[in-house]
């Protein structure tokens, strides 16, 4: 059976007609292979770096010293180990006192990213891996300067005295929170004991930071996690500065995005073919019953044949796709900082899937359902045919597609916008197609003009006009979707953080500064900042009940209950946020509170709800009137909660600020803190930095692999039109016996297959505007303002090239004398 | 007809040293070699011969479906050789009709449009009455929306015959009509075919291999590997 299987299927691709299917498999499987591969480098890359921020790729916090047999089970799993204590201390040179946040570290820190200090001894700036000698200390300038010390000089730091040895230029896990920082001060920990600072039950974070293999890193994870006590946690690159995880969530899904549409084109492509080579063994399945082949062994050669068809395109196409993700990865070598990491072996696995589960899942039922075919079907034609309806046929296979669309993804809500968005477009495709197969039905557009040929061919052909619409406009639409990512929705992102982003912020500013503020930058010919108001005030009851940390149970939660929010309150909205529910207030005097979307949900508040905040010992009460959506990553100031003007307290206010201070105007900064000493200027222009290099390498990523994801997706709209050529070239051979001249049946091809195609234009311009939209809005978060150019070149594309392809189709059956076709 | 009436009127099909040679794997082979005949208005012409005899190829060449190696086709005194493509396909639109042994409908069409197909073509101004009027005459119009698929042989022949008779045609070209279908069936669609025939004193060719529908045509034209045997009536 198995020699029969195999003899037939040799003796089909030496007639070459197999060659359809087998390019289908090979470009749709290698397309998905190159890209996922690709995006697979890019965001292990991403995340690796993003792991800078911790300065390790994991670490344990902890508010007590850490015991040691946690570093010793992350030595024995291979793990590299380095530890840091972090409190606030005041610090103390001459008659000068000083806020420092102090932060012991051991060896071998930083794990990951890199410590630059510029020592006093060499004068040059030095990657450092090393804590300052025992006595020494290295800090930031602006504690140096506002100790009035230089380095060398000695300061006091609990019962001890230091030398400064060093300044700190840039250290990698410079974050927490961004209001709470005062200037850095770094030491040895063999010094800690004798300052005497830290005690039992002193304030302070403990730190063990761990770096190694992924499969190393996820076994010490699931160790640890039972033994984690109150105060303790992990923390991994997701869990480092807002502004980068949201970065990097938005990037995950640009390039999760890229690699599903092209999951969807290798899909389409595959499932074009393999209707074509199941349409054209029709016959072969009726012959075999004829011929004694029993069903059981139709089943077993068409299933035999089926899989070694799919396993060897898709093995190809695999290595196809490594190759030319290779290509992509070399191309782009000189772009990335760092070397790409080897990807990893899912989107091969998910490649073979697709393309023995796309192949078999839409060839094989339809075959499987004619193994009842009477036999004297060979003889009489006109039997009719047994047949499955389409979502027998095809429900299971479009099933473990989306199963694979959502492991893909793994992301259900991109997911399902995706196929909910295909679905509409599907179905809007098959009704319009139905309706206009109908009305030309009824208008009848016939007479001797080879145009009204051509129409009324549309409509005596409904079926394959259908099938032929839905699968060019769905191929259109995917290809559109890709280009409208790849043009405005990567456009939309970058424009969130343009090069004159706030990179400083100012904090503490008081109420009598803000006029000589305001003053001191227009001197310096800067322009002046926007200023907002700030009160700290603690969550005392929602709707009339009190809440404190045990009224929730999410770790995130109770963390944010016991802090204190920074409210502020403002006429306007500001612009890096996006009302979801609710109305922004339109008169000054109106009570409300408007909440940030995420803390909403962590607390369980509800548009409506009334908060009370407490506010240095007065409370605030108002309802909640709006919900925001704020772009973390926009860099601008922003709030978690606002208050009309007039609500809160202005006594009580200090203001903050954010400003662009361009390259090479560090003496402005200078000077600032010269003139307003207890003002605290935080740069966040690294952190910045980080989140730019982010976007540009998923735009860089996405536009390259979009190119070759869009040649692909050209391939299958050829294979959709071409396939439905094959019945035309009968009839062409027919019509041209009957006397039809070729200009004529040239003409009503192109007529016939123009409307088509400016139809499925025009739907798929459509589709991809509406699931762009979709996807940006409720996604991305980004403001998608449509793009009108689409909709002409869709329609143009769409008659070109079906037009194009229907002429080439039939050209080789107007050039043959119609005797060979036809008798 | 007498020699001399005949030699009078002005043939609608000549065929004059008509040869046709293809290549096969084992070389050039004659598939059709030196055939002469003339045939009048109305003439009704049997060929006749075993398989391979060549039947089908002569039927293609007067048809000008494909060109002979040597030799000419007139029809109507039009040198098929001397047009191009399209000019032959023009021709054949206002002077044949076609009956094929296998049917040839369009699948995708009704019988209908089936029918109506040829008069679209030549640009009729009224396709519809007229294919309904010929679906009528073969006795299908209550089957005029099926398509070739939902239609016997029997009937997928008298739409192809409708077909063919839509035009007008002054020559109708009939290769093996009955070939697909048992006796009885074969045996109305022939009578069909010579009573509209009659009706609209059509020139008929006929390829087959029956000979008692041979002996219905006023001649006959015997064919063995690609030579004429003999004619009879001519």
């Amino acid at each position: 059976m198995l020699a029969f299987t195999l003899r037939s299927l040799w003796r089909e691709l030496a007639s070459g007609e197999l060659r359809v299917l087998l390019l289908g498999l090979i470009i749709g499987v290698g397309a998905f292979t190159s890209v996922a591969l690709f995006n697979d480098r890019v965001h292990q890359a991403m995340t690796h770096q993003a792991g800078e921020l911790l300065a390790a790729d994991l670490l344990v916090q902890s508010s007590s010293p850490l015991p040691e047999a946690w570093k010793q089970s992350a030595l024995g799993m291979g793990l590299q180990l380095a530890e840091t204590t972090s409190f606030r201390s005041m610090t103390l040179a001459g008659e000068r006192l000083q806020m420092a946040e102090v932060k012991a570290v051991s060896r071998d820190y930083p794990l990951r990213g890199r410590l630059l200090v510029a020592e006093t001894s060499g004068h040059s700036e030095q990657r450092r891996q090393t804590p300052p000698e025992s006595g020494s200390v290295w800090l930031e300038r602006q504690l140096l300067d506002r100790l009035g010390l230089k380095p060398g000089d000695e300061l006091q730091l609990g019962e001890s005295g230091f030398r400064i040895s060093g300044l700190i230029l840039e250290e990698p896990d410079r974050g927490g929170s961004l209001f709470s920082i005062a200037p850095r001060l770094m030491m040895n920990p063999v010094d800690l004991p004798a300052t005497g600072l830290l005690t039992v039950g002193s304030r302070a974070e403990y730190r063990l930071l761990l770096a190694g293999e992924a499969d190393a890193l996820e076994a010490f994870r699931g160790w640890i996690k039972p033994w984690l006590q109150a105060g303790q946690r992990l923390l991994g690159p997701r869990d480092s500065r807002r502004e980068l995880t949201s970065a990097l969530e938005r990037a995950e899904r640009f390039l999760g995005l890229a690699s599903l549409v092209s999951l969807l084109l290798a899909a389409v492509a595959i499932a074009v073919a393999a209707n074509r080579y199941a349409r054209r063994h029709l016959d072969n399945t009726a012959l075999l019953r004829c011929l004694g082949a029993s069903r059981q062994l139709i089943t077993r050669i068409f299933t035999g044949q089926l899989l070694l068809l799919g396993l060897a395109g898709s093995l190809i196409g695999l290595l196809f796709g490594y190759l030319v993700q290779h290509l992509l990865a070399a191309l782009l070598a000189g772009m990335f900082i760092q070397q790409l990491p080897p990807p990893t072996l899912q989107p091969l696995l998910l490649g073979l899937l697709i393309g023995l589960v796309t192949l078999t899942g839409f060839a094989l039922p339809p075959l499987l359902a004619l193994r009842n075919t009477p036999p004297l079907r060979v003889l009489r034609r006109e039997m009719p045919i047994p047949r499955l309806s389409r979502l027998a046929i095809y429900g299971p296979a479009l099933a473990v597609l989306t199963g694979l669309l959502a492991w893909q993804a793994a992301d259900w809500q991109l997911t399902l916008l995706v196929s909910l968005g295909l679905l509409a477009v599907m179905s809007l495709l098959t009704l319009v197609a139905w309706l206009m197969t109908r009305m030309l039905q009824r208008v009848s557009p016939s007479g001797g003009q080879p145009w009204r040929l051509g129409l009324a061919n549309i409509a005596r052909h409904p079926e394959v006009s259908v099938l032929q619409l839905v699968a060019v406009g769905l191929g259109m639409m995917v290809v559109l979707l890709l280009i409208l990512i790849r043009t405005d929705l990567l456009d939309a992102w970058r424009a969130t953080l343009p090069f004159e982003a706030p990179n400083h912020f100012l904090i503490n500013v008081q109420a009598d500064q803000l006029a000589p503020l305001e003053k001191f930058f227009r001197q310096q010919k800067q322009p002046a900042p926007v200023i907002y108001p700030m009160v700290r005030g603690r969550l005392h009851s929602l709707n009339g009940t009190p809440v404190d940390a045990e009224s929730y149970s999410q770790p995130r939660a109770k963390q944010l209950i016991q802090r204190e929010f920074n409210l502020s309150w403002m006429e306007r909205m500001p612009t890096a946020n996006r009302l979801v529910s609710g109305y922004w207030w339109s008169r000054t005097d109106e009570r409300g509170w408007s909440v940030e979307k995420g803390i909403a949900q962590a607390l369980g508040i509800q548009l409506g709800d009334r908060l009370v905040f407490e506010i240095a010992g007065q409370t605030v009460s108002a309802p909640v009137t709006s919900l925001r959506k704020v772009a973390w990553d926009s860099f601008e100031v922003n709030f978690f909660v606002i208050a009309p003007p007039g609500q809160l307290d202005v006594t009580q206010a200090s203001y903050i600020t954010a400003f662009f201070l361009p390259p090479g105007e560090e003496p402005f900064r200078s000077r600032l803190i010269e003139h307003f000493p207890n003002i605290t200027d935080i740069d966040v222009g690294a952190l910045m930095q980080r989140v730019r290099s982010i976007i540009d390498r998923v735009i860089l990523s996405v536009q390259f692999v979009s190119l070759f994801t869009l040649l692909a997706g050209l391939v299958v709209l050829l294979a959709a039109v071409q396939s439905s050529l094959d019945e035309r070239i009968h009839e062409t051979a027919i019509l041209r016996t009957l006397g039809a001249l070729k200009g004529q049946i040239r003409v009503a091809i192109v007529t016939e297959f123009m409307v088509l195609g400016a139809i499925a234009g025009l739907l798929a311009a459509l589709g991809a505007s509406l699931i762009a939209a979709l996807l940006a809005d409720q996604l991305f978060g980004l403001s998608y303002q449509g793009n009108l150019w689409i909709w002409p070149v869709s329609l143009l594309s769409g008659m070109l090239l079906m037009g194009a392809s229907g002429v080439l189709g039939v050209r080789s059956v107007l050039q043959k004398p119609p005797l060979q076709q036809i008798l | 007809m007498s020699q001399q009436k005949r030699a009078e009127s002005h043939p609608i099909v000549r065929a004059e040293d008509l040869s046709k040679q293809v290549s096969s794997p084992d070389g050039p082979l004659d598939i059709l070699q030196g055939v002469n005949f003339d045939l009048l208005q109305s003439e009704t012409l049997a060929v006749v011969g075993a398989s391979g005899s060549g039947k089908s190829t002569l039927l293609g060449l007067l048809a000008g479906l494909d060109l002979p190696s040597r030799g000419r086709v007139e029809l109507n005194g039009q040198n098929l050789s001397s047009l191009d493509e399209d000019g032959r396909a023009r021709l054949r639109r206002e002077l044949l009709g076609f009956v094929f042994q296998s049917f040839h409908l369009l699948p995708s069409l009704t019988a209908l449009e089936n029918v109506m197909v040829p008069l679209e073509l030549v640009g009729h101004s009224d396709a519809r009455t007229l294919a309904e009027h010929w679906l009528q005459r073969v006795g299908l119009q209550p089957r005029r929306l099926h398509r070739p698929n939902q239609l016997s042989g029997g009937e997928q022949q008298r739409v192809a015959i409708a077909r063919a008779f839509a035009t007008s045609p002054q020559l109708l070209l009939a290769d093996e009509p009955t070939g697909n279908l048992d006796q009885q069936t074969g045996r109305k669609v022939i009578d069909l075919l010579f009573e509209l025939n009659r009706e609209h004193r059509t020139t008929l060719i006929l390829v087959t291999h029956d000979a008692e529908l041979a002996d219905q045509c006023s001649r006959r034209l015997e064919l063995a590997e690609g030579r004429l045997l003999q004619t009879s009536g001519c």
